[in-house]
This record gives structure tokens, sequence and C-alpha cells, in this order.
């Protein structure tokens, strides 16, 4: 039977890795994911699992010793945030291009300086190019449930890329709420065991991983990696799909929240979608027609679904919680290329918001809302919530 | 460029076979070649010791037959350490056929 509990973000990853078993977890803490290696301590230490934790001296030596595990055949965990995230930077295209399946409990948080303990998306974003899975989660039931399934979407054969499964620091990571966990058999028979495509340990099939090429073979092994990422989506759809099957919850790639029919629509990612679905509804109350479309999947980037869900607006905000200093913010570049290349041109205004944690209230998501209704459109990045 | 495998050829994962260094000919980077002498060579196997490639090449009643040219990356030295100076180093530009 599956059980609720009143649980935290991090501990529900905890719980997962707990459920999920890896052979191999190599960690080390900090704020605000600290709680996800440490609860998991404690289930090794009392003999939960099996799982083979190491305990390094820094989140570069953390990430490099699931990369040998992970190319050894291992199924591997770990989790870290901000500068630990940027620590681990030099490793994550090699553990991308070593076809490493390494699920990632990644919890948002803003990148010094000033040192800042809270959430904003600076430090995935700044991986978004390193050959990683990217999914962005609104509450820790769709952090547990998408850490399992990223365990199966990760290891798909023709798949068979790294994994970050994000949720925002303290926002989400230390919010207690309800969620309904899976029972330990359940989670076991729908991630299955490990079947690894070239393990070091198979010694009677020999192989090197991360050999020397120069100009001759980088660019054609870049080019399968980008063959794989096209595999992710239909991999990501047939596993929501038989987990929802099991749980009856659906995590499409897209959350589309009252944007059938909408005028206006924000685009937005993780936790601050909760305030601006609650603005739609107070909008909608009044008459005006307009919806949230939150994205869940950002690496590989399902620009149709987007443009799917877009199309039929007459005009767009698209909020990120990152900026990209000197250039449009992330999340808008992308939205924006997804509608060129699809020949659609609607007016769309850039916010960037919540940086540092910097809280998002519905008040900031209805400013956003009114000026789309009242046709306030133009191509300057603009600030919700910062004080001018 | 046409006998180098397109990306749908290449396996996956940046991988390669492993132990296959015995396929690699070192001896092309040779730019000295060690020219062995039968008659000084006292068989002290000095050379066979200390050659960083196993290019000395021996029987198994431990005396010297000459160099294996596929791995030989002509360092030298096996020529330095020969007591009889029975190794001497040529530039690999004396033996190319016209
Ligand atoms: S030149 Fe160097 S590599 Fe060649 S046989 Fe002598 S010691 Fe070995
Ligand atoms: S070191 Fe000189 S003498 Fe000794 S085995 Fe080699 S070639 Fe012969």
């Amino acid at each position: 039977m599956p059980r609720k509990d009143i649980t935290s973000g991090n501990w529900a990853v905890a719980e997962a890795m707990r459920q999920i078993n890896p052979d191999v977890v190599a960690a080390y803490p900090i704020t605000p994911s600290t709680d996800i290696p440490m609860r998991f301590s404690e289930f090794v230490a009392d003999g939960l699992v099996d799982t083979n934790l190491v305990t390094v001296e820094s989140e570069h030596s953390a990430i490099s010793a699931c990369v040998a595990a992970s190319v050894s055949g291992a199924r591997v965990m770990t989790a870290s945030s901000a500068n630990g995230v940027a620590l681990m930077h030099e490793i994550f295209p090699i553990a991308a291009s070593y076809r490493a399946p390494i699920v990632f409990g990644l919890v948002n948080r803003s990148l010094g300086a000033p040192i800042n303990i809270h959430c904003d998306h600076g430090d995935s974003m700044a991986e978004r190019d390193s050959g990683w899975i990217h999914i962005y989660c609104e509450d820790g039931q769709e952090v547990y449930d998408t850490t399992i399934m990223a365990v199966r979407i990760a290891e798909q054969k023709d798949v068979l890329l790294p994994i970050f499964v994000c949720q925002d620091g303290f926002i989400t990571s230390h919010c207690f709420e309800p969620i309904e966990f899976m029972d330990d058999d359940v989670v076991r028979k729908f991630i299955g065991e490990r079947d690894p495509l070239f393990p070091l340990l198979d010694v009677d099939n020999p192989v090197a991983y991360g050999s020397l090429v120069l100009t001759d073979y980088y660019f054609e092994i870049k080019r399968q990696q980008v063959e794989a990422m096209k595999h992710v989506e239909k991999a990501y759809l047939d596993v929501a799909a038989e987990f929802a099957k099991i749980t009856g919850r659906n995590y499409p790639l897209v959350d589309k929240y009252r944007t059938e029919d909408a005028d206006y629509i924000m685009v937005i990612m993780s936790s601050a979608a909760g305030a601006s679905k609650e603005t739609v509804d107070r909008l909608r109350e009044k008459g005006h027609k307009v919806g949230c479309l939150r994205i869940r999947l950002f690496r590989p980037f399902p620009a149709k679904v987007i443009v799917d869900a877009l199309k039929g607006a007459k005009a767009i905000a698209v909020c990120d919680r990152a900026a990209s200093l000197g250039a449009p913010a992330p999340l808008f570049t992308e939205i924006k290329g997804a509608l060129y290349d699809a020949g659609i041109h609607i007016p769309a205004n850039t916010y960037v918001y919540g940086l540092g944690g910097r809280d998002f209230f519905p008040h900031n998501a209805e400013e956003a809302f009114m000026d789309l209704i009242n046709k306030k459109m133009s191509p300057e990045e603009r600030y919700l919530g910062l004080r001018e | 460029m046409s006998s180098l495998k397109g990306w749908q050829d290449l396996p996956l994962a940046t991988t390669v076979p492993a132990s296959t260094s015995e396929a690699v000919q070192t001896g092309q980077w040779r730019s000295m070649r060690p020219i062995w002498d039968e008659k000084e060579c006292i068989h002290c196997l000095q050379c066979w010791i200390q050659c960083p490639d196993k290019s000395i090449k021996a029987n198994a009643d431990g005396k010297v037959t000459g160099v294996d040219y596929f791995y030989c990356k002509g360092c030298g030295i096996c020529a330095a350490v020969c007591p009889k100076k029975a190794i001497e180093m040529r530039p690999e530009s004396e033996f190319i056929e016209q």
C-alpha cells in the first residue's frame, strides 16, 4: 500500500534513494542539498541499503567517483547545489560523454558572490550545455516521483545520459508537505536492475573510456550525444506513462495550466508555478483568459510541445529564475528560438525574478500578466520583486 | 578522411577496445635507429633489461637476437647502457629507401 507522510523535498529524494538502493553514492554536503546525503547516510548506517557510500573531500571528487562507478556498471546517485555544482562542472561533460546514467538531486541555489544559500536557477542553468538531461520539479511529490522515473530514463539504452532532477532550494527542499510514497517492492520492480552497456568490470570484454582523440573523432562523439538527446523525449514519455499506470500521477513534458483557451500565458519553471497558477485562477475569476505553462523538461528542450501550447496566445510572459548577464535570460532565449523556428511571432515579455531566493508572490505574477493584458510589451528585460 | 569512421559507426561512450597497445606501431616515431653488432655483443642483456619498449629481442637461451623495429622508438638507452658499445644509433634518414 502506498503511504503518505509529511516530508521535505530533500527527504523525498533520500527516501527515493533508499528504495532505489543504488550501488554507489559519492557525495559531499552543501546547503541546501545537505539533507539528501545526510539522511541517506543514516539509511546506510542502519543497514537499510547495500550502497557503497563514498565520502569524499570535495564535490569534484564526489562526481569523479560517481563517473568511475557508473562506467564500471554501478547504479549511481548523488546530490549537490550551487558552488558545489560549479566545482563539479569540469566532470559533468565527461559524465555525459562517457554516457554515465547518474541520477543527480540538484537542489537549486544561487551562485556566489555575494554568498547566498537561497534559491535561484543560476547553478543548473550554467550546466545547460554540459550534456545532461534537466528536469525541474514544482513540489516534493514531483521530486520524489521524478527521482524514481529518472533512473529508468537515464539508463535507457538509446539514451544513457546523466540526469539532473532539480528542485528549488529551501522552498521545496526544506518545505514539509504530504508526499505519497510507493511501496519498496513496487519501486524496485519499476526500476529493475541496471544492465550496463560497456561496464569496465566486464573483464571478458575490456574497453577503455575517454582515450585521446583530436581532430579526428571528437566531433563525431559529440554528434552521438546529440543523437542520444533526441531519444530522451520518447524515453521520458514511455517511462512517465508506465509510472502513471502504477501511481495515477501524470507528468507530461510540460505542465499546461488553463492554457487551452488562454490569450495570455506565463511560462515559468519549478516552485514559482504555484504562485503563477493561483494568479491564473484569480484573474480568470475577473474574466481574463490567462494560463500558465510550466516547463518540466528543459534539456533536451521540448520545443514542439511548447510551441503547441503557446501558439494560440496573444502575448506571453517568460519568467526566468536566472539571468544571463549581457544577454536574454536562458528560458526566454529558448522559447523565442522555438517560436521563431515554428514561424510564430507572438509578442513576448521577459522577466527575471527570484534571484538569491527573493520571494515570488502572486502579486508579482499578476504584475506580469497585467503587462500582457494592458499591452505593455517591449523586448527589454524586466524584473519582478526587485527594488529600483 | 575516408578511412575514418562516421559517428554512427563509432562505438558509444568514448569507448575503444582495451589492451590494444600491441597493435600500435610505436616504431613509426623513431628518428634514430639502433644497429646491433652481433660480433661485439657479449649477451649481458643490459639492453634487454633497460629497453622501455621491450624492443630488444632475446631467445630462451638468454641470447640477444636483434631489435624489434615495429616497437623500437629509438630512444638510445640500449646503446648508452651497452658495456661493449655493440649498439650504434644511426639516423633513420640513412635507411630511407630511394
Ligand atoms: S633505442 Fe630505445 S626503444 Fe629502441 S631498442 Fe634501444 S632502448 Fe629499446
Ligand atoms: S648491452 Fe650490449 S653487450 Fe649487452 S646484450 Fe646488449 S648489445 Fe649485447
